[in-house]
């Protein structure tokens, strides 16, 4: 698959990429690093739960930490497993790319 | 039927790596994971390039899936356990299949890769040569097989289960939320289905809930234990993850996997479509 870096928030090098065919224009894309104090985490599970805690997506982070989701324009909880331990944070995300930092310890 | 009959802990399984007439067949969307590193031993089935016909919309026959094993080298009266990544989506997948072509001894592994991995257990990247066997099939059970005018004859009748998540059910998204949302269907459920995530069956390392919390989850949906069930999903593979809960754990007799689900049912022509949070009138 062709990938092309999509820059955003001023920090592209937090968005994993995006395959040439997602039109950023209309998704929601939830995007991000998953840290254990400075080093991103590989191998994390990262699950994307709606406005009222029900899982809707899970990822295994990349050998970089990165993790990617496609939502809709809404309030999301974010919640990361890892043998470096585990964490979470909430996004408010608006159409187009949300960076998001999510630490584990 | 109980649980041990059809699932294993991580434990045993780490403890039975080798043993004779013991396969474990790690089934993915994405074999990268397995080339990666898997359990040791271990043998890879894709389940889009192995277990779907190539061209039209429909699984591997009777002489394929015979074809498959036998190069595998997994034989009739081997145990199978299944594994793999995305909370064992694919590896219940694999099993409903396994048992729709009426293999013996199979069984899911608990928590799949995720458990194994926030175990810490070993993995290696060793593809074991496994001597080809001679596999012979069943034909295909359709007790546990669904098709598209089963799940419209099931409205306002039998229990209709969609396992999606809450904004798919609703219609707000058309596909889980790590894929693009690109498909053209229309969105919604089918009427009178309960919404019933798949997630509310299983534990946050991807392990199953217990029995009672099981029966509990159902129940409060207003399942009706008396009727016969369809579940479906997207594309049949959270299905099997719910079936495999119902069928094999909890014991509900005449349990069906609708593996056209939503892509199929989404795109019919004239069929009735829910939208919103509630079930709808049939």
């Amino acid at each position: 698959m062709s990938t092309t870096n999509v820059d955003g928030c001023g920090a592209p090098d937090q968005a994993a990429p995006l395959p040439a065919s997602v039109d950023v224009e209309k998704e929601t894309v939830i995007t991000g690093v998953v840290q254990a104090g400075e080093a991103p985490v590989a191998g994390a599970y990262v699950r994307l739960l709606d406005a009222t805690g029900e899982f809707t997506a899970e990822v295994v982070t990349s050998p970089a930490g990165h993790f990617r989701f496609f939502a809709a324009p809404g309030t999301w909880t974010l919640r990361a497993l890892s043998r470096q331990g585990n964490g979470g944070t909430t996004v408010a995300a608006d159409r187009g790319i949300n960076t998001v930092a999510l630490a584990v310890a | 039927m109980s649980r041990e009959d059809v699932l294993v802990s991580a434990d045993w399984a780490e403890k039975n790596i080798g043993a004779d007439g013991l396969v474990f067949v790690e089934v993915d969307e994405d074999t990268t994971a397995y080339d990666g590193g898997h359990i040791p031993g271990a043998v890879k089935i894709n389940w889009k390039t192995e277990l779907q016909d190539a061209v039209r919309r429909d699984f591997v026959n009777k002489e394929q899936f015979e074809a498959l094993l036998s190069q595998k080298g997994i034989g009739n009266d081997d145990t199978v356990i299944l594994y793999g990544g995305n909370n064992n989506w694919f590896a219940a997948y694999a099993y409903w299949y396994f048992k729709l072509y009426g293999h013996r001894n199979v069984k899911l592994l608990d928590g799949g890769r995720k458990k194994w991995e926030l175990d810490n257990r070993p993995y290696n990247t060793d593809v074991p040569e496994r001597a080809a066997t001679t596999y012979t099939a069943q034909p295909q059970d359709l007790s546990i097989r669904a098709f598209r005018d089963d799940a419209v004859k099931a409205i306002g009748v039998q229990n209709l289960i969609d396992v999606r998540s809450p904004d798919e059910y609703a219609g707000r998204l058309l596909a889980p939320a790590h894929l693009p949302q690109e498909q053209a269907q229309r969105a919604g459920h089918i009427p009178t289905a309960l919404s019933v995530p798949w997630s509310k069956t299983a534990n946050e390392d991807g392990t199953f809930k217990s029995d009672d919390e099981l029966r509990k989850i159902y129940a409060d949906a207003g399942l009706d234990e008396s009727k016969d069930t369809i579940a479906y999903c997207r594309i049949g593979e959270r299905s099997s993850h719910s079936w495999f809960v119902l069928k094999e754990l909890l014991g509900h007799r005449n349990v069906r996997n609708y593996d056209g689900s939503w892509t199929e049912y989404g795109s019919l022509v004239g069929v009735p479509v829910a939208l919103g949070d509630e079930p709808g009138e049939a």
